[in-house]
């Protein structure tokens, strides 16, 4: 195997996992604070991409597009907590189960009657369709190149705001206890709205951003919303850093896996048998991972503190 | 819960009819037992078709909510049994054993192999981490299937031969289509009543117990991760034999009969008809899919209306469809 | 000296750097009643999670019966007849009153792994457990959904749950927790009665209990064992009146 492709193949590991961190940091938060099931997630994912492709027909501009798309998901995701999820706090894991599996149905339904059942691609610029070298003769393509920069400043951001500002302190609060940040006087209600908002904003990012790549399409979120829950399982739910360190890791394993594994496995297995075992193996990977994690670790690797 | 003195007394046919839930589910089996007789000469075979599906789907139902109802488990992966039973069977017959006295036995194995690991790593988690786990270990099988150009990868797998049940002198042909009818029939009878004696015997209680507090349960003495793991691995071999006679049923298998919306609606089937509940698995397969059934050929676009509507389940209906039938009864208890 | 039924030695447990118990040591004799006191966040409950296995220990040893059962699960202790009551009502609420404890009897008799016949007809479960029930004054409440039982009944109910067990040593928390008087004094008259069959150790925060019932009695401060002996031992010691008056003069 030539290094060259192992370099790229690592850049789009760690592209897919930033990816995959935007969308289980919300998710890990919701979970951990609001101890919310939430498996329409992906839907957000899937709203931000088509809201996306819309815009940017509509103004002609991709970044205009997304600019208008974030306060749009942003929107729905309030609507969303508002109307359904605020009354399921209450209850039990398996209702919010069969609650947001009922969102799903409706928002892929919907998608479909709005955007038609094609799916919609969106054209990039001409400035970012184009790849550039790095050292040692890799050529990348500049967008994945931006969704890596951009994914890591939100990174970034999100670090500093949930470690530096007072919303982020009554985050943390409400992910280790939240009987105390209700004793503590947070309104506890809007925290949650807020956080809900953030993380469908999250979400509705990396759709916007991977939507150039595949194209917004229907059922695009519980695919990848899967891989999100296997992040946040192996981080430890309510923890960001846990969601940043299992989306790498998962982004990394899979992307390699897929491409590597039947050629690592020829080493140890005939060529017949690599190449039937090889994408099998490597679909599977991560879930292997996720066993062996939970089956070490029942919390997680990094499971918030005062949460046992 | 009605009980009189110290033992709860068996009660009489006619006390028992008188439970509504009762009264209607074995209606509802009865007219599974005549359509076959019924139905041609109404002209209405197809609906022949409909109910051994529904009656597969309530198998597997039966078998979910054997941990889920009883057990509290929210295995959110349950289809993956189906689907490892299913698969089962169409390699075995792919490879050319076509024999269902090995078939059938091997693939139910198979599968109670299978809940054995996944149950294994899975109930030592709690909550939130056992949805998810098991949901990722369904999803694991889901991607193997897809995978698997040998046996049909993301296509499916055709079965051309069903399971041949020959003794020499005596021989169950499943290869006609009533016969295999009234197998399905029968095993659903089977797996209700398998379940109503183990919910009720003392492991169904330990099972209970540990659902409704397992501090307690702990407390008096009871290690209750081997109930726990025990229940997973009988309802994982009844969801098998549910694949199992669907593989033979519709001689198609794919991956997607793993995939995690099945799940999701195996889950939606029980809540539906009514948790922890002896019928309510059937009442709910039998709602659930009467109702996508109607729904879709009035609307193409009837998940617009399904998903609110199940949202409005979750809020609104409390013990599902045999809790209501419940509220039927005559009163007699205090 | 006879030997202790329960046997702590350093027993230790913290919370994020808060010591629960701190390096505890006390002697169970058999037969005795030995009551724990304290103030409020003494650690007496932290004790009693600690002995039934809910809560694993930092460090020391605990002996039951001469044997060691520190790393021991819950279950496996209950099994060797350490069963206890919780502070806050534990029972199985959706079942009737019979049915819980006959849920305990079968636990205490093992083979739970029956799987065909039906256990709400089983004489062998069912007759014991209302035996029991009426012990505790139940019977005629025997069949009642037990979560619609009344506080002081279900208090009574779990109580009964311990006993189906076959427990040799008792812990019980708080067992007169949110009764009134005259239930208290019931109470207090049944569990003397109970002296003879088990030994108990009791955590009880109504003085008038503890002082009629208990042989010896602990005090427990900040997870500290401050003094062991009794009643008139304790009443007279002062680093006790120290304790406790000094909590009051600081509540107040």
């Amino acid at each position: 195997m030539n290094y060259v492709l192992l370099a790229e193949q690592f850049l789009n590991g760690i592209q897919l996992g930033l990816l995959l961190f935007l969308l289980s940091a919300g998710l890990t938060l919701v979970f951990g604070i609001m101890d919310l099931v939430n498996l329409a997630h992906g839907s957000l994912y899937m709203i931000g991409a088509f809201f996306a492709a819309t815009f940017t027909a509509l103004t002609g501009s991709f970044l205009i597009g997304v600019l208008l798309a974030l306060p749009a998901t942003l929107v729905v995701g309030i609507v969303v907590e508002i109307v359904v999820l605020r009354t399921l706090y209450a209850r039990n894991h398996l209702d919010h189960v069969l609650a947001t599996f009922g969102l799903i149905l409706f928002f892929n339904e919907l998608v479909r009657v709005v955007w038609g059942p094609a799916g919609m691609s969106i054209p990039l610029p001409a400035a970012l369709d184009v790849s550039v070298s790095l050292l040692f003769g890799i050529t990348y393509p500049i967008y994945r190149i931006v969704i890596i920069l951009v994914s890591l400043a939100v990174a970034v951001g999100l670090y500093f705001l949930i470690s530096r500002t007072r919303i982020g302190m009554l985050i943390r609060a409400g992910a280790s206890n939240r009987t105390m940040a209700g004793a503590l006087g947070v309104n506890i209600p809007r925290l949650f709205t807020l956080i809900f908002g953030l993380g469908a904003a999250l979400a509705g990012l990396a759709g916007m951003m991977i939507a150039p790549v595949t194209q917004a399409s229907i059922g695009m979120g519980e695919q990848i919303l899967i891989f999100a829950f296997v992040v946040i399982v192996i981080g430890g739910i309510g923890s960001i850093r846990g969601a940043l360190v299992g989306a790498l890791l998962i982004g990394i394993i899979d992307t390699m896996g897929r491409s590597f594994l039947d050629v690592l496995l020829l080493v140890v297995i005939s060529p017949a048998a690599a190449e039937t075992a090889g994408p099998a193996l490597s679909s599977m990977m991560i879930y292997i991972l996720m066993a062996l994690v939970l089956a070490i670790r029942p919390q997680g690797l990094f499971p918030p503190r005062g949460r046992q | 819960m009605t009980q009189t003195s110290k033992s709860q007394r068996p009660q009489n046919l006619w006390a028992r009819l008188r439970d509504s839930r009762t009264s209607v589910s074995l209606l509802l089996l009865a007219i599974a037992a005549a359509t076959p007789l019924a139905a041609p000469a109404l002209g209405q075979s197809f609906y022949v078709d409909v109910i051994a599906r529904i009656m597969i789907w309530a198998i597997a139902a039966t078998s979910l909510n054997l941990i889920l109802g009883y057990g509290g488990m929210v295995s959110f992966g349950h289809a993956v049994y189906l689907g490892i039973g299913a698969y089962a069977m169409g390699i075995m017959a792919t490879e050319g054993i076509t024999n269902g006295f090995i078939q059938w036995p091997l693939a139910l194995l198979l599968c109670g192999f299978f809940a054995l690991i996944f149950g294994a790593i899975s109930l030592r988690t709690k909550g939130v981490y056992f949805i998810m786990i098991t949901l990722a270990f369904g999803q694991m099988l889901f991607f193997l299937g897809i995978s698997v150009e040998r046996y049909g990868s993301d296509d499916g797998l055709l079965i051309f031969t069903r399971s041949e049940f020959d003794l020499g002198f005596a021989e169950l042909d499943l290869s006609n289509g009533t016969t295999l009818y009234y197998v399905i029939w029968a095993s659903l009878i089977g797996c209700i009543y398998l379940s109503h004696r183990i919910v009720n015997s003392r492991f169904g209680m330990v099972l209970r117990g540990a659902m409704s507090n397992e501090t307690r349960m702990q407390a008096i003495g009871v290690p209750t991760y081997r109930y726990r793991l025990a229940a997973f691995v009988i309802a994982g071999m009844m969801a098998g034999l549910a694949g199992l006679l669907s593989a033979n049923f519709e001689r198609f298998i794919s991956p997607d009969m793993m995939n995690w919306p099945r799940s999701g609606e195996l889950i939606v089937m029980i809540v539906l008809g009514g948790m922890g509940t002896l019928f309510g698995p059937v009442l709910g397969s039998v709602a659930f899919l009467m109702l996508s059934e109607l729904l879709s050929t009035w609307t193409e676009k009837w998940h617009l209306i399904f998903g609110p509507f199940l949202i409005l389940v979750v809020l609104f209906a409390r013990g599902g469809l045999a809790g209501m039938l419940e509220r039927l009864n005559p009163r007699s208890d205090p | 000296m006879t030997e202790p039924l329960l046997a702590i030695r350093a027993l230790s447990k913290s919370f994020g750097g808060i010591a629960a118990a701190d390096n505890i040591e006390l002697d169970i004799l058999p037969g005795e009643i030995h009551a724990v006191i304290g103030p409020n966040g003494a650690g007496k409950t932290t004790l009693i999670n600690l002995l039934s296995g809910l809560l694993p220990a930092d460090a020391g040893t605990v002996h039951f019966n001469g044997v060691n059962i520190t790393k021991s699960s819950a279950p496996a202790r209950c099994r060797r007849g350490l069963a206890r009551s919780f502070q806050i009502t534990s029972i199985f609420r959706d079942v009737s009153a019979l049915d819980n404890v006959a849920l305990a009897i079968q636990a205490a008799a093992g083979h739970s792994f029956r799987l065909w016949r039906p256990a709400r007809t089983d004489p062998a479960l069912r007759d014991p457990a209302f035996a029991l029930l009426e012990q505790v004054g139940l019977a005629n409440r025997a069949n009642i959904r037990a979560g619609n039982l009344a506080h002081g009944e279900q208090r009574q109910l779990e109580i009964a749950m311990v006993l189906a067990t076959g427990p040799k040593l008792l812990l019980l928390d708080e067992p007169m927790a949110g009764m009134g008087t005259e239930e208290s004094e019931r109470l207090i008259t049944f569990l003397a009665g109970l002296k003879a069959k088990y030994t108990m150790l009791l955590i009880e925060h109504d003085m008038d209990a503890v002082f009629a019932l208990a042989d010896r009695i602990t005090v427990l401060v900040y997870g500290r064992v401050i003094a062991t002996g009794t009643p008139s031992e304790i009443r007279a010691n002062t680093d006790v009146r120290r304790a406790y008056l000094g909590e009051d003069e600081a509540v107040a």
